[in-house]
């Protein structure tokens, strides 16, 4: 271990033993986005207005089970973590006052608890990691999701955090660290599943002395927020993975780049940042080693495409985020012609477990296909929606959905799950089996992508949700390619016309052409994969479609008779 | 739907005043990369609309045409050209909040607010923005209040929301 970063080390432990085991209760609120729709900050303010110098109150990210939000939990001094579920702001200020006044929990609201002994009182709860939505989990890159304040460094150092990087710039050199990431098998989580370690690979041997690495946490895709999850939970995770890229691809710079809006996200990467540089885990000379690099955060405006890499590179440098021709490509030439790497938030994050533990330890979660974990978003018609990381291939769809969210809601049938953002559709009943990994989803018409699950259940009409995803992608063309911006339009009027029972027989088949130009016409993955949905529509739903065109209804009335309530849009 | 008239009553600020607040938004950016784009979030973060002072003023602070302010800024969704209502509320339509029902929440939203669409109210004070995703998509169906996420809204419960706005 470095001086500087034992220094680190030492102050951090003693941080933690105070707050864990001090003189006063530590309240924890989880907030993040879905902590905060459910009303953790009232809940926060009202705690900190009714405890004040009782008892330490903090806002932790997201345990991602949203579900069960708002979530708070009371750790008396040296005790077990007691947790309390589905809170409203008065009840909260009572049992939680209620508690930490008599030191005993409140044992008809615990949802759970955590620690080594059980408290008192609490026979009949459940452990933590016995929850149905908590057993399945293999957490890697959400390990401290919620456990921790993001803002404060030091929980996350006196938590085994910035221990791989350490190790990387005390005893390995870059190619030690890029051949670890090599052999941990790291595919990339942004969507298109390219080995990490071989992307990596491009960058390194380059000597162009200013290189970028870029943490794309754009996060378009609807559905999906385990990237804002893991960045306002942990932003460290991602910022030491950030570092650990740099240092194994020998480059300068590296830059996180979030889309405008997201306010926590935002902040807790920028204060990562910042906490980083006072701490010398950034700048010059890392924790005393030769290794400088600097980091900084990068908004974007408004715009799906500026996910895409070569249009990140172009929003980074302030225009259009419209894509760019390669090759070049981005390990050659990229953000301001300087060689750079593109990776997801959830791929970055994975880099310092892989560090930390072995790449051999990374292969033993997660199947052939796909080592590591799917950090899964479960939404739609699902009783326990939420974020959850299991073991690659370690479930099927069908399991996770009814294993870990609770099936589907009001004893419904699940008729649909999409997956992969909106640029892939709705697959049916025979894919469920599929196991969560991307080479088995790929096998369907659909992609694990960046791990949202969308569950439909028996009353969804597969013709309204594809017509709600190519609204999404008519939206979000960028305008650069015609056969995109087109296409996407005349899709969308296509669907609408087929919905409203105005369709007409060659409609599927006008598609089906207008898919093929999109394909070969588009510069980047929007256009390329812009009919998608409706292709898997149609394999798995025909019959919704028939009904619409042949028999003039909708067969679960989902469509309605009115207009859908989207924007359209083109960029000028 | 604005048809760009400022909204009644409000005292708007002349054009001299825009420059001077779009000015120091442009100077007070934190971060080392300042770029077109950059310089207008920091503008629209401050007067919540663009301009055509901020527009002039960005393109002077970052050297660039007016013409590339324009492209810059007419690309991105989130940039806005006519000041806002008071409050803004963000409906989601993507996917998540759809099947969950966002559609009658939207539907009801706007037959609260009088509006057919994204836009201000009559009135001018209240703004009503589609999201594409909040983010909070668990808790579908999900809409926010000047940022402010609420989640596992029913029609009536955001007509509620949208009722003690409009009392505020
Ligand atoms: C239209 C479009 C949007 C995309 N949006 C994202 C995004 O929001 N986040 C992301 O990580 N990748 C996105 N990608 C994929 C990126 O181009 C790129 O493959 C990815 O960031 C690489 O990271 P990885 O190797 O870690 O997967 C998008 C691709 C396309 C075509
Ligand atoms: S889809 Fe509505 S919040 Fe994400």
């Amino acid at each position: 271990m470095s001086v500087a970063f034992s220094e680190l080390r030492q102050k951090a432990d003693s941080e933690w033993q105070t707050l864990t085991a001090g003189d006063r209760p530590w309240v924890r609120v989880g907030l993040g986005a879905s902590g905060a729709a459910a009303g953790a900050e009232e809940i926060y303010a009202a705690l900190t207005e009714a405890l004040g110098s009782e008892a330490t109150v903090s806002f932790v990210g997201s345990m991602g089970l949203c579900y069960a939000e708002p979530i708070v939990d009371v750790q008396m001094p040296g005790g077990a973590r007691v947790f309390y579920a589905n809170l409203g702001a008065d009840e909260a200020v009572e049992i939680v006052g209620g508690h930490i006044k008599s030191g005993r929990a409140n044992a008809d609201r615990v949802f759970a608890w955590h620690g080594d002994e059980q408290p008192e009182g609490l026979d009949a709860a459940t452990r933590l990691y016995d929850l149905p939505t908590m057993r399945p989990q293999t957490r890697l890159a959400t390990r401290l999701c919620g456990d921790i304040d993001p803002s404060d460094m030091s929980q996350y150092i006196a938590n085994g955090g910035y221990q791989a990087l350490d190790h990387a710039l005390e005893d390995m050199d870059p190619a030690a660290v890029l051949d670890e990431v090599k052999n941990s098998g790291l595919r990339g989580r942004g969507g298109a599943a390219f080995p990490t370690g071989v992307k990596w690979g491009f960058l390194a041997p380059n000597p162009a002395p200013v290189k970028y690495v870029l943490c794309n946490a754009e996060e378009g895709d609807p559905g999906a927020f385990n990237d804002k999850g893991i960045l306002e939970s942990c932003p460290h995770t991602l910022l030491e993975g950030l570092i650990l890229a740099g240092y194994a691809t020998n480059s300068s710079n590296g830059f996180i780049f979030i889309r405008q809006g997201h306010a926590l996200p935002i902040e807790s990467s920028r204060k990562a940042v910042q906490d980083a540089y006072a701490a010398g885990l950034l700048g010059q000379n890392i924790l005393g080693s030769e290794f400088s690099y600097d980091v900084e955060v990068a908004l974007t405006g408004d715009s799906y495409v500026a996910g895409e890499e070569t249009a990140l590179m172009e929003a980074i440098e302030g225009k259009r985020a419209m894509p760019r021709y390669r090759p070049p490509f981005p390990a050659a030439v990229g953000l301001w012609g300087k060689p750079s790497n593109i990776n997801n938030v959830k791929t970055l994050a994975y880099a310092p477990a892989i560090i930390r533990d072995g790449a051999e330890a990374f292969k033993q979660v997660g199947n052939e296909s796909t080592s590591g974990t799917a950090i899964l978003c479960i939404t739609g018609a699902v009783n326990r929606p939420g974020m959850y990381e299991v073991a690659m291939g370690s479930l099927t769809v069908r399991q996770a959905v009814e294993e870990i969210a609770g099936g589907i809601r009001d004893g419904k049938k699940m008729k649909l799950y999409q997956a992969g953002g909106p640029l892939f559709g709705p697959i049916g009943e025979e894919g469920f089996d599929s196991p969560i990994d991307f080479d088995s989803i790929a096998k369907t018409t659909g992609s694990l992508g960046s791990g949202g699950l969308i569950i439909g259940d028996e009353d969804v009409c597969a013709v309204d949700l594809t017509r709600n995803l190519m609204s999404f992608n008519q939206f979000e063309s960028c305008g650069k390619c015609f056969p995109c911006r087109l296409g996407m339009t005349h899709m969308v009027e296509t669907l609408e016309r087929i919905s409203q029972n105005d369709g007409r027989e060659d409609d599927l088949a006008l598609m089906e052409r207008m898919g093929s130009s999109m394909r070969m016409g588009s510069l980047c993955g929007h256009g390329q994969l812009g009919y998608n949905p409706v292709a898997s529509a149609l394999k798995y739903f025909e019959a919704d479609f028939r009904s619409h065109i042949d028999d003039k209804k909708c067969p679960t009335g989902a469509c309605g008779d009115g207009r859908m309530l989207t924007p359209t849009h083109t960029r000028p | 739907m604005s048809d760009g008239t400022p909204p009644a009553g409000d005292e708007l600020p002349s054009g001299d005043d825009l420059r001077t607040r779009s000015r120091t938004a442009l100077r007070s950016q934190q971060q080392p990369t300042v770029t077109v784009l950059s310089s207008l979030l920091a503008v629209q973060d401050e007067l919540h609309y663009i301009p055509d002072e901020a527009i002039e003023e960005t393109a002077t602070h970052v050297k660039a045409t007016i013409n590339d302010v324009w492209s810059v800024a007419s690309f991105y969704t989130n940039f806005r050209f006519t000041p806002p209502g008071e409050h803004t509320i963000d409906v989601c339509w993507g996917p998540s909040c759809h099947l969950n029902g966002a559609q009658d929440v939207i539907e009801r939203v706007h037959a609260e607010l009088g509006v057919d669409g994204e836009g201000e109210t009559a009135d001018g004070k209240l703004t009503l923005r589609y999201s594409t995703c909040l983010g909070a998509c668990a808790l579908a169906p999900v809409i926010a209040v000047d940022h402010h996420m609420k989640g596992r809204m029913s029609p009536d419960s955001a007509a509620a929301v949208v009722v003690e706005l409009k009392g505020a």
